[in-house]
């Protein structure tokens, strides 16, 4: 008899750690798969970039300073999205964003730069991309948020670590304006 | 459906597992109604003659189910006259829809245009994988980048929290509303015994109650969700104030949308038929007064 109810304890509890560990499992997965959406976007900007640098040069001779500070904090943003964690590279990201702002804010000033239809098309794009990344964020984040809070909460906290999960970062803009609102405009 | 209004972030997947059951729910409710109304309308016509309608209802009714589950976009968007975007034509709408569904994790809906110049626009398809958002060119010419964003934004998400539902229930009452016609020819009146006058009474009580509750659940699931889509779009984009000025623009326009008609009148974000006369007193509005929800979104902010 207390064979049978210590035998009904130990197939409970290992029910129990089967659901929470296959639980925890899914939501990693979901923040892998929402991380990869974000990625995505990003190395799709570090694309567009040079394109856009060479479409500008050819009009704002004169602004080299602001073409080599994109160029540079889109050389940093490539790196640090080899190997270096969310929260590095939102950094990295954040940098290449307002430097981004900048050669928009030089091309304001050439309005014949404003009629070049390449130049449409590549502003278009790297809104819709700004737009995306913006999106895919806070989808991240919302898959990061749920992964963290049950790995935090009573009673998987107890044994979470055991098995190796770990708290994911979030992905964080600095910007507070963009915060608010997701649409960018350049 | 209230699995958004008290979180501010709604689990897309757990929304879309409660979406499907609820579809199969409302599917095994309709087939078992037309089943009763089946019964009943064959014993009014034969005594006895209810059992030998019983499995031409099942078959008929489950048939129709299964058409407006799987097909029901395909043939939501062919009555609409909607076309598929080609992969070049209007980038701008063509991000916008890809940005929105990142936001949600899901596939990018596929897109269409009608040619109407009246401003309206939906979504269908019976999960996010199988899903697809229609737009007027009259949206595209009127609305500026970021109201398209909010427009697209509640229509994406009405696709993923209840259109899958609506959408089946505006396909399976516009059956039920067809069964009930195609029942009412060839009646005859007959003198009949106790129990025939009872089942003719039944009979008649059903045909007359199905569509009105075929319509009913329509418009209540329907113009429920017209306030939930807008505060739960409106909450992901934390910006209420977009979304109405995009209904305010969709609101000055009289002009009614040609392609829609009953059945999918109740998909559309805004009322497109225009033509609710005063004396219904809204009972059968397929939409909400459009000034009440801009002021929900207002008061929002």
């Amino acid at each position: 008899m207390e064979i049978v109810v210590v035998l009904v304890i130990i197939g409970a509890l290992a029910l129990f750690f089967i659901a929470t560990y296959n639980r925890l499992i899914t939501l990693r997965q979901r923040v892998k798969e929402a991380w990869a959406d974000i990625d995505v976007q990003l190395k799709r900007r570090h694309d567009l970039i040079p394109n856009l640098v060479e479409t500008v040069k050819g009009y704002a001779t004169h602004e080299s300073t602001v073409f080599q500070k994109v160029t540079e904090a889109r050389a940093a943003a490539v790196a640090a999205g080899s190997s270096a964690s969310p929260e590095q590279r939102a950094q990295a990201e954040n940098m290449l964003t307002s430097a981004l702002r900048s050669v928009f804010a030089v091309a304001e000033n050439y309005p014949q730069l404003q009629a070049v239809q390449e130049f449409k098309d590549l502003s278009e794009n790297l809104t819709a991309t700004e737009d995306k990344i913006s999106f895919a964020r806070r989808f991240y984040n919302g898959n990061v948020r749920d992964y963290n809070t049950s790995l935090q909460t009573f009673p998987t906290n107890v044994f979470a670590g055991m098995f190796g999960f770990k708290a994911e970062q979030y992905f964080e803009l600095a910007d507070a304006t963009e915060r608010a609102v997701p649409q960018v405009k350049f | 459906m209230t699995t958004d209004s008290t979180s501010a972030r709604l689990s897309i997947y757990d929304a879309a597992a409660a979406n499907r059951w609820r579809t199969l729910l409302l599917i095994a409710v309709f087939t078992a109604l037309i089943a009763v109304l089946a019964y009943f309308v064959g014993e009014y016509f034969a005594p006895g003659g209810g059992i030998a309608a019983l499995p031409f209802a099942v078959a008929i009714s489950t048939g129709s189910a299964l058409v407006s589950y799987f097909a029901g976009d395909k043939l939501i968007l062919a009555q609409s006259q909607a076309r598929e975007l080609g992969a070049s034509e209007e980038p701008q709408l063509r991000n916008i829809v890809e940005a929105l569904a990142l936001g949600l994790g899901i596939p990018s809906p596929k897109i269409y245009v009608i040619e109407d110049s009246a401003p309206n626009a939906f979504a269908t398809g019976r999960d996010p994988q199988h899903a697809s958002i229609a737009v007027t060119r009259g949206l595209l010419d009127k609305l500026d980048r970021t109201e398209l964003s909010h427009v697209g934004n509640r229509d994406i998400r009405v696709m993923v929290l209840v259109t899958v539902l609506v959408g089946t229930v505006a396909l399976l009452a516009d059956w039920m509303w067809r069964s009930f016609f195609w029942t009412q020819g060839g009646r005859r009146d007959r003198d009949r015994g106790g129990a025939g006058a009872i089942i003719a009474v039944i009979a008649v009580a059903l045909a007359v109650l199905t569509p009105i509750i075929a319509g009913l659940i329509q418009l209540a699931v329907s113009r429920q969700r017209e306030y939930l889509a807008d505060a739960s779009g409106a909450l992901l984009t934390r910006y209420p104030p977009g979304l109405a000025s995009a209904l305010r623009k969709i609101a000055a326009d009289k002009e009614p949308l040609e392609v829609a008609n009953k059945a999918t009148a109740s998909l559309y974000i805004a009322n497109p038929l225009k033509d609710a006369p005063a004396f219904f007193d809204h009972l059968f509005d397929t939409h909400p007064p459009i000034e009440e929800r801009i002021k929900r979104l207002e008061a929002m902010d």
